[in-house]
């Protein structure tokens, strides 16, 4: 996801030369073409998140349009007041500034909590005038960058740590007006993620059909601003919902934006929310591991999805 | 020398119109504010800084960021009074209907950027001092920071981070007035010489009487003219609360306010 990103970020910047790409000592395989052809646009700050944000800032406030490269825990969190106070208070300016911020929830999966991001959509979500964007795949990754271009003000952009395969096809629409994509249609229950866990959903639905339950897919890739309105009018049609995500849960996260759309929208159905519970996870493992461990793998996640269903059902 | 003697004239009434606003707005640091008004006013009407009152994004415009928080109210005179808005926005500071607040925000005309919390003004003046050196453009870019501010560790990343990309364009003023809020930075964390930790990091530093208007202005005139490839400090040695023995005295003046009757007093005095 990061590396088409890169890549299609670099033939942008071969022809516009007023994108600037700031790194605080991270890299990719297709950022080295990049940082080698533009070296006078690409910046290496060091191991120093709160500069990365104040010294682009800097640099937006000047006309170019800045891209900062880091890992999510320290971008997300060492340099939150500088997100805050400088990105974003700066943009009455009209400034564009976007955060590649590359480990979503348990990206880096056997390095343990430190470098797990599980709070992200929470505290990012928290703050006004900022676009949130968590895409699932490469294609949409790919297509954020000319967005990113044209729509100016601070973005902060979840990726995953890791290469994930494409979702979506020629046949989905891709709306970033709408913030969400119905990846597959339902009539029992609707399942709602974001980023990695839509891959999840997948397989969990696939699952669920074995069952005889059809479970529809929604993938949001815009957790700000999140399109409340038009979600709801695709959930009305449930009885059942369930929200995944790589992310703490009932912290302000998707499932809190899920939860908080139904009720102030009198939309009265059963809630699954899938994630992880409040407390960090020291747990040693992969990341297939480290789910079935924090009981999220897909049957465990079938299990609590099928006993919400039926416990509801009787009552 | 006429030239000057109108400095330090408007450096008195900058601080006239200071204790006026405190006299409104008791919640301004005024002992903070009164270390860095000979600095100021140097800065602006001692032809240190070229701006543009009507027109505030002025391409060539020296660009100023005020980073000491509380300390950036010492501004709102002087902003006034070039025409950035209009006087009468200094009675009300803090009131409704007013664009100023206890500490200036960066939506007001004529502050660059955010002015506080503490800590980010060099790191975004570094980033605007290296998009000048990308785009060729002669403006310089000045930060007034607190020596207390040196104590955030932000500051010191783009202390590097200037000195490694040789923003020679970049002038830091620190007023160095020796106190923070609870007590003298030195009994704190004592990072006396300032300077020397400047030089260490590989930046020119030079010091200066920060009350002393010919001293600041010959040195602000050096250093923006220096060629010297490395970023420029200019520890300006201030005395927090100056004007006002019973703050010049006091290690706790940051947090204290002066009454109306003592505020009167002094305005009766000064001249």
């Amino acid at each position: 996801m990061r590396d088409v990103f890169i890549k299609a970020l670099y033939e942008r910047m071969l022809t516009d030369d007023t994108i600037f790409f700031l790194s605080a000592d991270f890299g990719a395989p297709a950022l080295d073409k990049l940082r080698t052809k533009f070296s006078d646009r690409f910046v290496n700050v060091g191991i120093a998140e709160q500069n990365l944000i104040n010294v682009a800032t800097g640099l937006a406030l000047e006309g170019f349009t800045v891209y900062v490269y880091a890992i999510a825990p320290f971008l997300s969190m060492r340099a939150y007041e500088q997100i805050r106070n400088s990105a974003i208070l700066a943009q009455i300016r009209g400034i564009n500034i976007n955060l590649i911020s590359v480990g979503a929830g348990l990206s880096y999966d056997v390095t343990g909590p430190t470098h797990h991001c599980l709070e992200d959509s929470c505290i990012m979500t928290v703050l006004p005038n900022f676009i949130v964007f968590s895409p699932s795949d490469p294609v949409l990754s790919e297509k954020f960058v000319d967005y990113s271009l044209k729509q100016s003000g601070p973005k902060y952009i979840r990726m995953d740590g890791k290469a994930q395969p494409e979702l979506y096809t020629e046949g989905h629409i891709i709306s970033f007006e709408d913030g969400f994509t119905e990846l597959r249609k339902g009539t029992d229950a609707c399942i709602i993620s974001t980023g990695y866990m839509t891959h999840q959903a997948i397989k969990v639905a696939e699952k669920l059909s074995l069952d005889n339950i059809k479970a529809g897919i929604i993938d949001v890739y815009f957790l700000k601003p999140f399109n409340e309105k038009l979600l709801v009018r695709y959930l009305k049609k449930y009885k059942h919902i369930i929200t995944m995500e790589e992310a703490f849960l009932n912290k302000g996260g998707l499932d809190t934006l899920i939860e908080n759309a139904c009720f102030s929208n009198r939309v009265f159905v059963g809630l699954t929310k899938l994630g992880f519970g409040d407390r960090y996870v020291f747990d040693v493992g992969n990341r297939a591991n480290l789910y079935k461990m924090n009981e999220l793998d897909i049957d465990n996640m079938i299990s609590k999805i099928k006993t919400d269903i039926t416990s509801r059902s009787k009552s | 020398m006429d030239s000057i003697e109108c400095l330090k004239s408007k450096a008195v009434w900058v601080k006239k119109e200071l204790l006026k606003i405190h006299k409104i707005a008791p919640g301004i640091r005024i002992a903070s504010s009164l270390s860095c008004v000979e600095i100021l006013t140097t800065l602006y009407y001692g032809g240190i800084i070229n701006f543009n009152s009507q027109n505030i994004f002025w391409e060539q415009r020296d660009r100023f960021i005020i980073s000491k928080a509380h300390g950036s109210v010492a501004f709102y005179p002087i902003l006034a009074d070039l025409g950035f808005w209009g006087m009468e926005q200094l009675a009300l500071v803090g009131k409704p209907g007013g664009i100023l607040a206890d500490i200036p925000d960066c939506s007001i005309p004529g502050y660059e950027t955010v002015n506080g919390s503490l800590g980010h003004g060099l790191g975004v003046a570094c980033g605007i001092a290296l998009a000048l050196k990308r785009k060729n453009r002669k403006e310089k870019v000045f930060v007034l920071s607190g020596d207390g501010e040196l104590f955030e560790g932000s500051v010191w990343e783009a202390i590097m981070f200037a000195s490694h990309h040789k923003l020679n364009n970049l002038i830091l003023i620190i007023d160095n007035n020796k106190i923070c809020m609870l007590d003298y930075c030195k009994n704190i964390i004592n990072f006396e010489p300032v300077e020397d930790k400047f030089k260490v990091f590989g930046w020119q530093t030079t010091s200066v009487d920060g009350h002393n208007i010919p001293d600041l202005y010959h040195a602000l005139i050096h250093e923006k003219g220096s060629r010297i490839e490395k970023p420029k400090v200019i520890v300006a040695n201030t005395v927090k609360g100056k004007g006002v023995p019973r703050l010049e005295s006091d290690s706790l003046c940051h947090i204290k306010s002066l009454s109306i009757e003592e505020i009167d007093k002094l305005l009766m005095e000064m001249h």
